[in-house]
C-alpha cells in the first residue's frame, strides 16, 4: 500500500473509540424545539433527517480521497436516544470496560446528564416497547431463551442492489413525484398515509444531497488554503466528486465509491439499523465503472486500489453504536457487520467472477483491517482459481474472507418466493444471513436459546435460575416412559416459547412501523418508492423476519445423552440424570465422563447422533417458519449465535452433553467444542444432515492450523473439501487459522497482538478485545485441532 | 437351546467371515496420497522400526491406551482399547460416507498400518471392494510380505505407498529388527506392468541420513524399474513418542541432531536430478 493508505490505515488503527454527543444533541433540540407536532411521522423523521445532516459537523482528513464521517471524528460514535437511552451508569461502564470501550468524555457525560437523559428519559422506543410486552414474554426474556434485536437497535438488515449505482438523489425525488401523482383518492383509503410517506421520502432524499453539498464546500475550502498543488488539484476534484454524487447517479469509479459511502452514512445517521447496511455485491456494482475508465485511460490498476483502500478505512473508521444494559454481554463487540461480498453468479446466472473481484481480494488481504468484513460466494460456475487466491487470504490467519454457496443462497431465496432474478442478485450479510439485495427487508429478531428450553422441559416449564414458571407444565420428566415423551414436551415448549417471542415481534414490527419510518432507507430499497409505504412497515418487495437458533450441537448431544443413557442404555435413571445435572455432575464424575467421552456425538458422521440434530431441526422449523410477519411477509429460521452461545450459556445450567452449568454452548451448527474426532469431512458430513435450504444462513466454523495451507495440494484439497460440502447444500463454512500457542501467548501479551484478528462466529473481531471466556473458548477449539 | 444355537452360528460366522484388526479409520486424511483420502489402519507389524510415530500398529492384539483429553479445562486420562476387529462390511460402510469427497478430490482409500500385509486376506476383500465401489486405492506397505501376497495385491491396488528405509541389510536389522532381502525383492517385483508406486522414505538421523544413503536408495529405485510416481522423504519426528507411554510401552530412544532444512534440499536433489518427483512430507 502507498504512504496514503498506510496514513490513513494507521490513523483508523490506532484511533480511540469515543461516545460522542453531538447526534444526541441535535436529535434532543429537534425534538424539543422544532418538532412540527402536525405533520406525520414520517415527515417528522425526515425532517430531523435533515436536521442531523444539516448541523453535524463535517469532517475531511488529511490525505482522504474518501470524505464523509457520520461523528465528527473517525471512531466518534453517536447514541440514539430516541430508540434506546444510555443512562450515566452506562456511559460509566463503556467509558472503562477494559475490552470494547468507549471513552466518554466530561462535556459528553454533563451534556447526557443535562440535558439528553432528562428529555427522553421514559420517552424512547425501547421504553413503549417493553411497555407493551407481555408478562410471558419478559419472563422469557429475563430468564435468556431469546434476545430482542429492536430493543436497542432499529431494524435495519438489508443491502444495496444494483440499481443504487445507477441513480441519484434526484432520480428518487423523480420516483416518489410520479408515485405521488400516481395516488388516487377515489380508489385507495390509504393514498394520505402514502403521500406522507413519499413526501418524507423526497425531504430524506434532498437532505443527502445539501450534506454532500456541505462537504464540497468545505473541500473548496480546504483547496483555497492548500498549497501543496498535487493536494490542491485532489481537493478540487473531490469538491467537485460531492457536487455530482449522490445527487446524480455516478459517471466514474471514485464517483461511484463516495456515492455508496454518503449512502451509507445516511442510512447509519437515519437510525442505528442492525445489521450495518453495507454495499453487499461491490465487485458486481464497480466492474462497469473500472471497465469503463480503464478503457478510456482515466483511471488504471494501482488508482483502483487506492481508492479502494481509502473506501475500506471508512468502513472501519464506523464502529458498531455502543450497546446498553447487560445486553453488551450478549453481543460485544465493534464490529458492525458490514459482509462485502464477492463471485457468485451474474443475473442471468453465468460466473459473475471478475477482475474486481480478484482486486478486491488483494485489498483485503493488504488493509487487514476489521471493517468492512469480507465473503465470497462460490457458485459451482466460479473458477477454482478464485477459492484458491482466497485461502490465499485465509491462510494468514485472518479470518476473512468466509465462504458462502451461491446455488444454495439462490435455492434457500426461491423457496422463500423470491423472483430468480432477484435471487441471483442476493448474497449473505450481517454473518450468514441470506438476503435478496435491494429488495428486502429481511429483519433478525433475536437469538433463541433452544438449549435453554431443553433445560426448562427437563423441569417441566420451570426455569431454576430464575427460579419462576416460565413455560406450560408439559410433564414430569420422571413420568416420561419414552424418549418420544420427551421430544413431545421438548416440542410443545419450543412451539410455546416461539408463540411468546414471536407475539413480541409483531408488536415490536407495528411499532416501529408506526413510530420510527425510515423515510432515507425507503428510498434505496425496491419497492418501497412504488407502494409509497416505508422500509419498516413493508414497502420492501420482500419481508422476512428472521429467528436464530443457537445451541444446535449442544441441544442434538443432550438428546443423544437422554436417549442413550436414560431410555436405552438405561445406564441412569431420570431421576439419577436430573440430579446430576442439578449437582452440576458433583459426586457424578464418572458418569460425566461417560456423557463426555463414551456418549455419540455430533459432528461425527454418527446417525445414532445426527438424527436428533434433524429431530430439532424439524421442530425449531415447525415452531416458525412461514408464519405471518407484520410487515406482510413470512418468519424464517436461521442458525447462527454471533457470540449468544456465550451470553445463553452463562444463563443455563448444565446439560446432559456433559456441560457444565454457565458454560459456552456450541456455536452455529459447528459441534460441540471438541465433541468431533473424525476430522473435517465428518464434521461437513454431519451438518448437511439437516436441510439448508429450508433456512435463511447457517453457520459453520471450522479450525485449521496453517499446516492445512502449506501447497498447492493442499490448496486443491481444501477446495475439494468446500466444493464438496457446497454439493450437498452446505450453506457456509469458515476457516480460523491460529495455532493455540499463538493465542495464549496473545492472551498473555496483548500489546505483541493488536492486529491479531480471529474468526468468532460468523465474523471476526480483535482477539484482544474479546472477553476472556471467548478467547478461552476459541484457545480451546484450537487446542483441540492441534493435538 | 437358543444360546448353543447363538454360538454355534457365531463360531460358524468366525470361520467364513474375514475380518481385520485395525486401530483407526481416519477421515480428511491429507498426507497418504492423491486427495482427500480415508486411510484404514492395520493394527500389527512384522518390523519394529525404532522411530515409529505409530507404536498402536505394532502389536498384532488389542491393547489399553491411557489417553489425556481435556475435560472442562482440566485434563482426564481416558482408558480406551486400540485395535478392534471389523468386518469388510463395517469399514466399507465407513468408507463409503466420503465417497463425494473422494470423487471432487481425486482422492480416495489408504490401506496403512500397522503393516496390512500382515493380513492379506482380509487387505485384498477390501481392496477389491473399494475398486467394485469404484474408489481408488492405495497401499502404504513396507513391503515386507510373502512375495506372493506382495505380487497379489499390488496387481490389485491402484497405487503402493512402498516405504523404504534403508538398502544395507545391516542397517535394517540394527533398526527394524529384520533384514531387507525380502523387501528389495519385492521391490523387484513392481517391473514393468504393476501399480503406481510412491516410495516414501523415513529419513532418521544417524540412520540413513546422510547423503551416501540416499544415492544408494535412489539406485535400488531405479534399478526396480517399478512405475515410480513420486518420492517422499519423510523426515524424523517425535510426535508419536507420547504415545508409548500411554500404551505401557519401551519407548525407545530419540535420534538426533534434528536434520535441517539444508540437509534434506540435498538429500531431495538426489532424486530429482534423477528425474524423480521430489516431495518433502507425504
Amino acid at each position: 500500500m502507498n504512504s496514503r493508505v498506510k496514513f490513513l490505515r494507521t490513523q483508523s488503527l490506532e484511533a480511540i473509540n469515543t461516545l460522542n454527543h453531538e447526534r444526541a444533541v441535535l436529535v434532543t433540540k429537534f425534538y424539543r424545539d422544532l418538532l412540527p407536532e402536525n405533520e406525520p411521522v414520517p415527515v417528522q423523521r425526515a425532517l430531523c433527517f435533515r436536521y442531523i445532516l444539516a448541523n453535524k459537523s463535517v469532517y475531511i482528513g488529511e490525505q482522504e480521497l474518501i470524505v464523509g464521517e457520520r461523528g465528527p471524528a473517525p471512531k466518534a460514535t453517536p447514541t440514539y436516544p430516541e430508540v434506546s437511552l444510555h443512562s450515566l451508569e452506562d456511559l460509566d461502564i463503556l467509558d472503562s470496560r477494559p475490552k470494547v470501550s468507549f471513552k466518554v468524555s466530561e462535556e459528553t457525560r454533563k451534556i447526557f446528564q443535562e440535558e439528553i437523559i432528562p428529555f427522553w428519559k421514559g420517552r424512547t422506543n425501547r421504553d413503549k416497547l417493553m411497555s407493551l410486552m407481555s408478562t410471558r414474554w419478559k419472563r422469557s426474556y429475563e430468564a435468556g431463551i431469546f434476545t430482542e434485536f429492536q430493543e436497542q437497535r432499529a431494524p435495519g438488515h438489508t443491502v444495496l442492489g444494483r440499481r443504487m449505482f445507477g441513480k441519484g438523489m434526484l432520480n428518487l425525488i423523480a420516483e416518489c413525484d410520479a408515485a405521488l401523482l400516481r395516488l388516487d383518492l377515489g380508489t385507495d383509503k390509504e393514498a394520505p398515509a402514502k403521500a406522507a410517506v413519499l413526501r418524507a421520502m423526497k425531504i430524506a432524499a434532498q437532505a443527502l444531497i445539501e450534506y454532500s453539498y456541505r462537504h464540497s464546500e468545505a473541500l473548496d475550502g480546504l483547496a483555497a488554503r492548500e498549497k501543496d498543488e498535487q493536494r490542491r488539484t485532489e481537493l478540487q476534484q473531490m469538491a467537485s466528486i460531492c457536487r455530482r454524487v449522490p445527487a446524480y447517479a455516478p459517471q466514474t469509479f471514485h464517483e461511484a465509491l463516495q456515492h455508496y459511502w454518503f449512502i451509507h452514512l445516511g442510512v447509519i445517521t437515519e437510525l442505528n439499523p442492525w445489521d450495518s447496511f453495507n454495499p453487499g455485491r461491490l465487485d458486481q456494482h464497480l466492474i462497469p465503472f473500472y471497465e469503463k475508465e480503464l478503457a478510456a485511460g482515466s483511471l488504471d490498476r494501482e488508482q483502483a486500489r487506492e481508492l479502494l483502500q481509502c473506501f475500506w478505512v471508512k468502513f472501519n473508521n464506523h464502529p458498531a453504536p455502543p450497546k446498553i444494559g447487560v445486553t453488551a454481554l450478549e453481543s460485544n463487540t465493534y464490529t458492525d457487520f458490514a459482509l462485502i461480498n464477492m463471485g457468485g453468479v451474474k443475473p442471468d446466472g453465468n460466473d459473475a467472477v471478475n477482475e474486481m473481484s480478484y482486486l478486491i481480494l488483494e485489498v483485503i488481504r493488504e488493509m487487514r483491517l476489521l471493517q468492512p468484513s469480507s465473503m465470497v460466494q462460490i457458485s459451482k460456475k466460479n473458477p477454482d482459481r478464485f477459492i484458491h487466491k482466497t485461502l490465499d487470504i485465509i491462510r494468514t490467519g485472518f479470518g476473512q474472507p468466509s465462504i458462502f454457496n451461491t446455488d444454495a443462497i439462490i435455492q434457500q431465496l426461491l423457496r422463500q418466493g423470491k423472483d430468480l432474478e432477484d435471487a441471483r442478485n442476493g448474497g449473505a450479510s450481517g454473518c450468514v444471513e441470506t438476503g435478496a439485495f435491494g429488495t428486502e427487508a429481511y429483519i433478525l429478531t433475536g437469538y433463541f436459546n433452544l438449549t435453554k428450553i431443553l433445560e426448562v422441559t427437563l423441569h417441566n416449564g420451570f426455569d431454576p435460575r430464575t427460579e419462576r414458571q416460565i413455560g406450560p407444565k408439559t410433564g414430569d420428566p420422571l413420568a416420561f416412559n419414552s424418549f418420544e415423551d420427551l421430544i413431545e414436551a421438548y416440542k410443545k415448549q419450543i412451539r410455546f416459547f416461539a408463540d411468546v417471542k414471536i407475539e413480541g415481534n409483531l408488536v415490536i414490527e407495528q411499532l416501529f412501523a408506526t413510530q420510527l419510518p425510515v423515510p432515507f432507507l425507503s428510498l434505496l430499497i425496491d419497492d418501497c418508492i412504488a407502494k409509497g409505504k416505508d422500509y419498516n412497515a413493508g414497502g420492501a418487495r420482500y419481508n422476512t423476519s428472521y429467528i436464530q437458533g443457537v445451541g444446535l450441537g449442544s441441544v442434538t448431544d443432550s438428546l443423544t445423552a437422554l436417549r442413550y443413557h436414560v431410555f436405552e442404555q438405561e445406564a441412569i435413571t431420570m431421576k439419577g440424570m436430573l440430579e446430576a445435572l442439578e449437582k452440576d455432575f458433583k459426586e457424578y464424575e464418572e458418569f460425566h465422563r461417560a456423557l463426555v467421552f463414551n456418549t455419540p456425538k455430533y459432528g461425527n458422521d454418527n446417525e445414532y447422533a445426527d438424527q436428533h440434530a434433524k429431530v430439532l431441526f424439524q421442530l425449531f422449523y415447525d415452531a416458525v417458519d412461514g408464519r405471518p410477519c407484520y410487515r406482510g411477509g413470512k418468519f424464517r429460521i436461521n442458525m447462527l449465535p454471533t457470540t449468544c452461545h456465550i451470553y445463553f450459556g452463562s444463563v443455563t445450567g448444565a446439560m446432559p452433553d456433559g456441560r457444565l452449568a454457565g458454560k459456552p454452548l456450541s456455536e452455529g451448527i459447528s459441534p460441540v467444542q471438541g465433541a468431533d474426532q473424525k476430522g473435517p469431512t465428518a464434521v461437513l458430513q454431519s451438518a448437511a444432515k439437516i436441510d439448508h435450504i429450508k433456512t435463511g444462513g447457517t453457520l459453520l466454523n471450522q479450525k485449521f492450523t496453517p499446516s492445512f495451507f502449506d501447497d498447492p495440494e493442499s490448496y486443491r484439497k481444501l477446495t475439494a473439501l468446500i466444493r464438496t460440502y457446497f454439493r450437498m447444500d452446505g450453506h457456509h463454512i469458515q476457516f480460523n487459522v491460529v495455532s493455540a500457542d499463538t493465542l495464549r501467548d496473545a492472551q498473555n501479551h496483548p500489546e505483541k497482538y493488536r492486529d491479531l484478528i480471529v474468526r468468532v462466529a460468523g465474523y471476526s473481531d480483535y482477539f484482544n478485545d474479546l472477553g476472556e471466556d471467548l478467547q478461552n473458548e476459541i484457545i480451546a477449539r484450537t487446542e483441540h485441532k492441534d493435538g | 437351546m437358543r444360546n448353543g444355537l447363538n454360538l454355534s452360528l457365531q463360531c460358524f460366522q468366525k470361520k467364513v467371515k474375514v475380518q481385520g484388526l485395525l486401530f483407526d479409520i481416519r477421515r480428511y486424511s491429507v498426507h497418504d496420497g492423491p486427495g482427500i483420502r480415508t486411510t484404514v489402519f492395520f493394527k500389527g507389524c512384522p518390523l519394529n522400526c525404532l522411530w515409529c510415530h505409530n507404536p498402536e500398529g505394532i502389536s498384532g492384539e488389542p491393547q489399553t491406551i491411557r489417553r489425556k483429553r481435556p475435560l472442562n479445562g482440566d485434563q482426564a486420562v481416558v482408558e480406551e482399547t486400540v485395535g478392534k476387529y471389523f468386518t469388510s462390511r463395517e469399514v466399507m460402510n465407513q468408507l463409503k460416507r466420503d465417497l463425494l469427497f473422494f470423487e471432487e478430490s481425486g482422492g480416495g482409500v489408504t490401506f496403512s498400518g500397522g503393516e496390512p500385509l500382515q493380513q492379506p486376506e482380509f487387505l485384498k476383500e477390501m481392496v477389491v471392494l473399494c475398486r467394485e465401489a469404484g474408489i481408488h486405492t492405495a497401499v502404504d506397505t513396507s513391503g515386507y510380505a510373502l512375495e506372493e501376497v506382495f505380487r497379489e495385491v499390488a496387481g490389485l491396488t491402484d497405487m503402493l505407498l512402498f516405504d523404504l528405509k534403508t538398502t544395507d541389510n545391516k542397517v535394517h536389522e540394527a533398526y527394524t529388527g529384520i533384514g531387507n532381502a525380502l523387501i528389495l525383492k519385492n521391490l523387484q517385483s513392481l517391473k514393468g506392468k504393476g501399480p503406481e508406486v510412491v516410495v516414501r522414505i523415513p529419513v532418521i538421523p544417524g540412520v540413513n541420513h546422510r547423503p551416501e544413503d540416499m544415492q544408494a536408495i535412489r539406485k535400488a529405485i531405479q534399478d526396480s524399474g517399478a512405475r515410480i510416481e513420486a518420492i517422499n522423504l519423510l523426515p524424523y519426528h517425535r510426535l508419536g513418542r507420547k504415545k508409548y507411554e500411554a500404551l505401557g510401552m519401551q519407548e525407545p530412544p530419540a535420534f538426533g541432531p534434528e536434520i535441517t532444512s539444508d540437509q534434506i534440499k540435498t538429500l531431495m536433489k538426489i532424486f530429482e536430478k534423477a528425474g524423480f518427483e521430489t516431495k518433502l512430507g507425504g
